[in-house]
């Protein structure tokens, strides 16, 4: 079954994968053309493989996501854009949304005319999530959102954004927050795109987006107001876990790191391209073994913040290895081999998002290993 | 399966007085080490690797994989690796062959001697230079053998030199009856059993390291708190935990392709060696700094964990020679599995 399924998906990839990489979806022009891949692959039924076949999936084993994955980090195929929505908003959408809100939502996240952002982060609200101050004040038929969200990926280009807001002001911490969903061109949205660090062309990947007055109708809150953060905080394992990172894009990678080594790399550095082979392997085997558990009923609880550390420092550590080996053509952002300092550039950021390597560390002593708080 | 039969081992050793009898093998008396040997026996763990037709289990790997961690867990002292793994794998090559006269030489005792491991009333070390150069606890062995290139002896221990872990001692194998000749392949798979094994010992100290900091995070009490309670340790003991959760699908796959004899076995053991070996020696030294002073001591059990891990690390091919065997098998295009 899996087999036949990752046949299909290898040849439509052949067929279909862009000769050229596409320009930086982090770019306007990048996006769109990212965007219009995403339509592609929503055309052919692959953009969701594990979703309900009414929303656009095709009702697809954990296991036939994961060679989904693996085929299509092989094939070099574009970097999702649509990501935070569908591995983040859309599993949280089908595990606490609304039926109205699951048929309006999710088919028109899938075929990409909506394309997701997330607002989790504040100025003082960054790891210290429940900090958060913006606010949603209650009015006829909704709520309408004021304050200040940053660090918000895709935010710059793209349609829609979901986040926290507290809605209860007497409540403190991560009570009385709720999960709203709004419009990046509403009434009242404005949005600062922000300089990513390096790159080989100028990066808006991320946002600051300012709220005065937004209005939000009581069909955009997912869950019950008050509720946002439990349903937030099953969104994080999602991130952290099984769906933010596949395994494909480090098998893929460590695959090339191997070839680069091959190439005319010292013997120095052997060691630490065959960790980096090891570690990818080792999350692929793991994420497999994570995938048989949820299927036979399992649940993911803090053991994502096991995954996070380790693929998070597989990815830098991986791509500092390439930069090693490339000696001084590492620097060279227009050289033949630049997509490694693009690619490390973008795993720099790992340790940083979704919840920074030191707050899943504090998670696994407290939460998995019962160290005292 | 495995993880069932891991509970009801765990079970038996922790009421084996095993730290006591480690203490006493390091001292040369060997007797209660043998006792748990035997009890060992009666549970089936010695027979695990010795097909059915030899008296044996012939089980899974998995159930083999999980009988070594349990036994690095409590840290067991005796030639482990060697006695459940790789001299079954060997002799049983040995009495295949054997039976097919394929091999040059006497390997006319193999299947007796395999059913003697299998019932646990032998126990079996070996030495294969360059990677294992002594023969471990051979004074605790009733068969010593030796693989040299593909020549297989029965061999007589000599000089014996101390580990650096007490309760192990490594003696030098002297040829003395050729078994078989042209057995390189055969020697080649019993090296991989006996990698595969020791992988699985390491994995299971480092679980035991990894526990024995928990509790002792928890309970020492500084500057008015537990030192579990201060972040440093407690990220470094996060680190401990993520090194040995992502090192263990590498010994699972490591087993299963070396049993279906699969053409990534050799790269998947290698994996798996390199990963349980650094995870393990991450335990160990976390679990020493964690300690602090009394970690350092001869006196507490940690240290038996600790110098075991030590000596476990370089054995069955060094961390260097399993990197550099991964990226040569991933060069023969066995690579993307």
């Amino acid at each position: 079954m899996t087999d036949a399924f990752r046949g299909e998906v290898r040849a439509w990839l052949a067929g279909h994968v862009p000769a050229e990489p596409l320009p930086s979806l982090d770019t306007a022009e990048g996006f769109e053309r990212h965007r219009a891949w995403e339509r592609e692959l929503a055309a052919a039924r692959l953009a969701v493989v594990s979703w309900p076949a009414r929303y656009g999936g095709r009702d697809a084993s954990l296991a036939e996501w994961l060679a989904f994955e693996e085929e299509y980090y092989a094939a070099a195929a574009p970097a999702r854009v649509g990501q935070n929505g569908l591995f983040m908003l859309g599993p949280t959408l089908l595990a606490f949304g609304t039926a109205e809100q699951c048929d309006r939502i999710l088919p028109r996240m899938s075929a990409a005319d909506d394309i997701w952002a997330q607002a989790w982060s504040e100025p003082d609200a960054g790891s210290d999530l429940a900090a958060i101050r913006s606010r949603g004040v209650r009015a006829e038929g909704g709520w309408l959102l004021s304050g200040t969200k940053t660090w918000c990926s895709r935010a710059a280009f793209a349609d829609r954004a979901f986040g926290l807001f507290r809605t209860d002001p007497g409540a403190e911490r991560h009570r009385g927050l709720s999960y709203l969903l709004f419009g990046l061109r509403a009434p009242g949205v404005t949005v600062r795109p922000i300089r990513q660090l390096g790159g080989s062309t100028v990066r808006t990947g991320f946002a600051e987006i300012f709220l005065d007055e937004v209005f939000v109708p009581d069909a955009d809150v997912v869950g019950a107001p008050g509720d946002g953060w439990r349903i937030a905080m099953s969104t994080a394992s999602h991130e952290r876990g099984l769906t933010l990172r596949s395994p494909g894009r480090f098998l893929a990678a460590a695959a090339r790191l191997v070839e680069l080594w091959r190439r005319d790399g010292p013997a120095g550095l052997r060691d630490r391209v065959a960790d980096a082979w090891i570690g990818a392997r080792a999350y692929q085997l793991h994420t497999q073994a994570t995938a048989a558990r949820l299927a036979a009923g399992g649940t993911l609880g803090p053991e994502a913040s096991l995954g996070k550390v380790f693929w998070s420092e597989l990815d830098v550590a991986l791509h500092e290895t390439a930069l090693d080996l490339l000696g001084p053509w590492a620097e060279v952002h227009d050289g033949p081999d630049a997509r490694w300092l693009d690619d490390y550039l973008f795993a720099l950021a790992g340790p940083i998002y979704a919840g920074t390597n030191e707050i899943q560390r504090t998670l696994i002593a407290e939460r998995l290993l019962g160290l005292p708080r | 399966m495995s993880t069932e039969f891991a509970a009801v081992l765990h079970d038996m050793l922790a009421g084996a007085g095993v730290p006591g009898a480690a203490r006493r093998w390091a001292d040369g008396e060997l007797a209660p080490g043998l006792a748990v040997w035997r009890q060992l026996a009666g549970l089936g763990v010695t027979a695990l690797a010795v097909p059915e037709k030899w008296d044996g289990l012939g089980a899974s790997p998995l159930d083999l994989v999980a009988a070594c961690e349990e036994l690095g867990h409590h840290a067991v002292p005796g030639p482990v690796a060697e006695s459940l793994a790789a001299v079954p794998a060997l002799l049983a090559a040995l009495a295949d062959g054997d039976s097919r006269g394929g091999w040059p030489g006497d390997a006319g005792s193999s299947g007796e001697w395999l059913a003697g491991l299998a019932a646990g009333d032998l126990i079996g070390t070996l030495a294969m230079p360059p990677r294992l150069p002594f023969a471990a606890d051979a004074d605790a062995a009733g068969l010593v053998l030796r693989a040299d290139g593909g020549v297989v002896c029965l061999a007589r221990p000599g000089t014996r030199h101390r580990s650096v872990d007490p309760a192990r001692s490594l003696s030098e194998a002297h040829a003395d009856r050729v078994l078989a000749r042209g057995a390189a392949d055969a020697a080649a798979r019993a090296l991989d059993w006996g990698a595969l094994a020791c992988s699985a010992q390491l994995l299971g100290a480092g679980r035991a390291l990894l526990e024995a900091s928990v509790r002792h995070a928890g309970a020492r009490r500084q500057f008015g708190q537990p030192v579990g309670a201060f972040q440093a340790v407690k990220h470094r003991l996060a680190d401990v935990t993520i090194g040995l959760e992502f090192a263990r699908p590498l010994l699972d796959a490591a087993a299963l392709a070396l049993a279906a004899d699969g053409p990534t076995a050799a790269r998947d053991v290698s994996a798996a060696k390199v990963a349980c070996a650094d995870a393990a020696y991450l335990a160990a030294r976390a679990a020493l700094q964690v300690h602090g002073a009394i970690g350092y001591t001869a006196e507490h059990d940690l240290s038996l964990w600790l110098l075991k891990v030590r000596a476990l690390v370089p054995a069955w091919g060094s961390q260097a020679e399993h990197r550099a065997r991964v990226l040569r098998e991933l060069g023969t295009g066995a690579g993307l599995a």
